[in-house]
C-alpha cells in the first residue's frame, strides 16, 4: 500500500480529531448498508463476491476483511461513509505519475484490508475492524463537496484496501463525478472480475500494488494471491482505464533480477509498455521490522532491468531526489516532468506530446 | 447467594475413562483414579438445571458447579477445590462467549455461579471481570453490565482497547486485549459447546478468537493452525488456569450463531485443565449429537475440528487429543 503513513486526519472532515469522541454505539446503524456482491446460502451462511477469497460466512461472523458482517443471513458493509482517514494529499503521493501532475487529491480510507501484508504502512487502520478506529460520518455527496472545497479536482480512494469499501466508493464516485470531481483507487486489484468492473468501472485512474510477481511471495507475505491480481490488471487495461503499478521492493523477500524480468515481460506483453511501473522503496514497518530499507542500486537495478525489457516509464518512488521520479520522453529523453518527492515542480507536456519531438506521452493530463 | 455448605448433598458420581457412554466413543473399563498423565474433563450434568420458566435455577446451577469442581480437583468441598484454582490476591478474569446471541451464549447464570464461588474461595468482588469483546454484546445477552470498581466489573474490551504491539507465535500476529493483559492474572475460560461452520466447533481453544483485534484473519483453512497458534501465546497459555464450558444449551449445527433448530438443551457442563481434551470430549458430544439427528459427521463435511489436532502436536502441546490419555469423569448433579 502506498501513501505511507495515513494518520487519522480527520479534522479535515469538519470536526477537529482531539474534540472528536468515539461514535456512540447506536450511530453505527449510519454506516450499516447492505452489501452489493454476495450470494445467500443455506441456514443463513452467505458466500462473499467480492473478492477472490470468497468468504463463507455463517451468521454473526465477519468475512476477512472484518469490516462486512453476516447478520441474519444478510451481508452488510460495516463501513459506508465510515472515513477514518482523509487528507489532502498531492497526487503524487498515490504515486500516480501519468494523471494531473501537479494537482492534489482529497483522499480517505475506512478501516478494513482483504489481505494483510506483513509490510504494511498504514497496518492501524487497514488490519482494523471499524469499531476499533476512529471514524467520522461523511457520506458521499459530503466528500464530493469537500473536495470542490479543498479544490481537488479527484478524489482518491487510498490507505488502506479500497476494494473492500467498494459501495462506499461507488456511491461517492457517482456524487463526484455528478459535482464534477474524478475519483482515483490505490488498490492491492485482489478482486472478483465482476466487482472489479462495476467499482473500478467508475474510476477515472487505477494505481495497482503489485507487490510481487511470485505466488509464493503473495501467499507468504501478502496472504492473497498473485493470479487474480494479473487478471485485474488485464481487466483495467481492456476496459480502458488508465492504469499505473507500483512494486514495493523488499530486501530479501521480492528483489531477485529474475522476478523483476518476470514481471517487466508480463507488464510489457499483457498490457502494453506504456503502463508506469513504480520500484519503491520499503521501510521497514509493521511485521518487517527486521528488514533493511531497499538498498538504492537494488531499485536502480530493478529499474534498468525494466527499462531493458522495453517499458517506456519505469519510475523510483521513495527516494526524494532521485532522477528516475521525474518523466522522461521514451524517444528524445527529454525531461518532461520533473519531480522532487511528491511535489511536480515541471510539467512540460503539452497536449499530451512531448513538446521536443511530439511523441504522444500517454496518460491524463488535462483538468 | 447460596454458601457452599447449603449445597445439597444428594448428588452422586460416576466415574468413567474418556469414550464410555458418556461421549459414545468406543468405551473401556472404569477407576477411580486416572494415572497422572491423563487429563481430566468433568462432565457434569443435571436434568432439572432449567426451571418451569425456561431460565436456569440459580441453586441447581450452582450445584452443578460444585459438584463439577469436586470432581475436578477429587474434593469434596467446592470451596477447597476452587483454591487448587486461584491464589490470594490473584485477579481473575472470567472469559465468556456471547457471540451467538442471548440463546447460545456463555449463560450469565453460571457465570454468576462461578463469581460466587470465586469469592467463596477468597477472591474479592472487585478483582474479578467477566469479559468479551463487547460491552454492548455482553448487555443484549443478559449480563448487567457494571464498571463500579468495587464490584465484579462485566465489561468488553471495547472499554479497554488492545494493546499497541502484536503479540505473535506462527502465524498469529495479532493485538491483545487489555483486559488479558493488564486486568488479570489468571483466565477463566468460559466458552459454549457449539458447532462452528469454519472450525468444526468452537468450545475452549476458539474461545481464544475474541481476546484479539484480528479474529477475522485467522479464519481461512478451517481456521488452522491459527487456533493452536493464538493459544500458544504467552498472555493466553500462561494465565488460562480453568476451562469451564456452558453445555447447558448447546449447538450440533449450523453455529456460531444461534440456530433454534439446531440447539438442544445437554444440562450440562464440561470443566478441565486441558482445553485441548475438553475441545476432544466436546467435539466427540456434537458428533453424537449430529448422528443422532442424522446429520453427517464434521468430517464427511470436510470441517472435523483439525486445531484440535495441531494444539496437540509437538510444536504446540497445548493438551492432548489422544483419548487413551483422557479421563471422563461424568457427574450427574441434582
Amino acid at each position: 500500500m502506498a501513501g505511507a503513513g495515513a494518520a487519522c486526519g480527520l479534522h479535515i472532515l469538519g470536526q477537529p480529531a482531539a474534540a472528536m469522541p468515539p461514535p456512540a454505539p447506536e450511530d453505527d446503524s449510519r454506516y450499516v448498508t447492505e452489501a452489493r456482491f454476495y450470494e445467500k446460502l443455506e441456514n443463513k451462511r452467505i458466500k462473499c463476491k467480492l473478492c477472490p477469497r470468497e468468504c463463507a460466512v455463517g451468521d454473526l461472523e465477519r468475512g476477512y476483511c472484518g469490516v462486512r458482517e453476516n447478520r441474519g443471513g444478510t451481508y452488510y458493509t460495516l463501513v459506508h461513509s465510515r472515513v477514518c482517514a482523509a487528507h489532502v494529499d498531492p497526487i503524487e503521493k498515490k504515486p500516480l505519475f501519468h494523471y494531473l501532475p501537479g494537482t492534489m487529491a482529497f483522499s480517505l480510507a475506512t478501516a478494513g484490508c482483504n489481505v494483510n501484508c506483513k509490510f504494511c504502512q498504514n497496518w492501524e487502520i487497514s488490519q482494523s475492524r471499524p469499531e476499533q478506529v476512529r471514524a467520522e460520518y461523511a457520506p458521499p455527496q459530503r466528500i464530493a463537496e469537500l473536495a470542490k472545497q479543498y479544490m481537488c479536482p479527484t478524489i482518491a480512494y487510498t490507505y488502506s484496501e479500497p476494494v473492500v469499501f467498494s459501495e462506499f466508493l461507488m456511491d461517492t464516485a457517482d456524487a463526484a463525478h455528478q459535482a464534477g470531481v474524478r475519483s482515483v483507487v490505490v488498490s492491492n486489484g485482489y478482486m472478483q472480475t465482476e466487482s472489479l468492473k462495476k467499482a473500478y468501472g467508475r474510476m477515472d485512474a487505477v494505481k495497482i500494488d503489485l507487490k510481487s510477481f511470485s505466488e509464493k511471495y503473495y501467499r507468504d507475505v501478502v496472504c492473497g494471491e498473485l493470479k487474480p491480481v494479473l487478471d485485474a490488471l488485464v481487466t483495467l487495461r481492456a476496459m480502458g482505464k488508465w492504469t499505473e503499478i507500483v512494486y514495493l521492493v523488499v530486501p530479501t523477500l521480492n528483489d531477485d533480477e529474475s522476478e523483476f524480468r518476470g514481471l517487466a515481460r508480463w507488464v510489457k506483453t499483457n498490457l502494453g509498455p506504456d503502463v508506469p511501473v513504480h520500484f519503491t522503496q520499503f521501510h521497514p514497518e509493521y511485521l518487517l521490522k527486521n528488514l533493511p530499507i531497499t538498498p538504492v542500486p537494488t531499485l536502480e537495478r530493478a529499474k534498468a532491468i525494466a527499462d531493458a525489457e522495453g517499458l517506456h516509464y519505469v519510475y523510483i518512488g521513495n527516494v526524494p531526489g532521485h532522477a528516475a521520479e521525474n518523466t522522461y520522453c521514451p524517444k528524445c529523453r527529454k525531461m518532461l516532468v520533473e519531480r522532487i518527492g511528491m511535489t511536480a515542480r515541471q510539467v512540460l507536456i503539452r497536449g499530451g506530446k512531448c513538446p521536443g519531438c511530439q511523441q504522444p506521452i500517454p496518460g491524463i493530463w488535462q483538468t | 447467594m447460596t454458601k457452599p455448605s447449603d449445597t445439597s448433598r444428594r448428588d452422586f458420581l460416576k466415574t468413567f475413562l474418556v469414550g464410555a457412554a458418556a461421549l459414545g466413543a468406543s468405551g473401556t473399563l472404569a477407576h477411580a483414579e486416572e494415572p497422572a498423565a491423563k487429563s481430566r474433563v468433568v462432565l457434569a450434568r443435571d436434568g432439572n438445571v432449567f426451571g418451569a420458566d425456561g431460565a436456569l435455577d440459580h441453586g441447581r446451577t450452582l450445584n452443578l458447579l460444585d459438584r463439577a469442581m469436586e470432581a475436578m480437583y477429587e474434593l469434596s468441598d467446592p470451596v477447597a477445590a476452587w483454591k487448587k484454582v486461584i491464589r490470594p490476591g490473584e485477579r481473575v478474569s472470567l472469559k465468556v462467549n456471547v457471540l451467538g446471541g442471548k440463546g447460545l451464549r456463555s449463560n450469565p447464570m453460571l457465570v454468576d455461579a462461578i463469581c460466587e464461588r470465586l469469592q467463596g474461595a477468597g477472591v474479592r468482588a472487585r478483582d474479578i471481570i467477566v469479559w468479551d469483546r463487547d460491552t454492548d454484546e455482553l448487555e443484549r445477552t443478559g449480563f448487567r453490565v457494571s464498571d463500579d470498581p468495587n464490584k465484579v466489573r462485566i465489561l468488553g474490551t471495547d472499554r479497554f482497547g488492545f494493546e499497541d504491539e502484536h503479540s505473535t507465535h506462527g502465524s498469529v500476529a495479532s493485538r491483545l486485549s487489555k483486559i488479558l493483559t493488564r486486568e488479570c492474572d489468571v483466565m477463566i475460560n468460559v466458552p459454549v459447546l457449539k458447532d462452528h461452520e469454519g472450525a468444526g466447533v468452537t468450545v475452549a481453544l476458539k474461545n481464544m478468537y475474541g481476546v484479539i483485534h484480528n479474529p477475522n484473519k485467522m479464519h481461512p483453512n478451517n481456521c488452522n493452525p491459527y487456533i493452536a497458534d493464538l493459544n500458544m501465546l504467552p498472555e493466553v497459555r500462561g494465565k488460562m488456569r480453568l476451562t469451564i464450558c456452558d453445555a447447558t444449551t448447546a449447538g450440533y449445527e449450523g453455529g456460531p450463531g444461534y440456530k433454534p433448530q439446531f440447539a438442544w438443551k445437554a444440562n450440562s457442563i464440561l470443566v478441565s485443565r486441558d482445553p485441548v481434551a475438553l475441545d476432544y470430549s466436546a467435539w466427540q458430544i456434537i458428533e453424537r449429537k449430529r448422528a443422532e439427528k442424522g446429520l453427517k459427521s464434521l468430517e464427511a463435511e470436510k470441517r472435523a475440528p483439525i486445531h484440535i489436532v495441531t494444539a496437540a502436536d509437538a510444536q504446540h502441546r497445548l493438551g492432548t487429543n489422544d483419548p487413551n490419555r483422557i479421563n471422563v469423569v461424568e457427574v450427574v448433579a441434582g
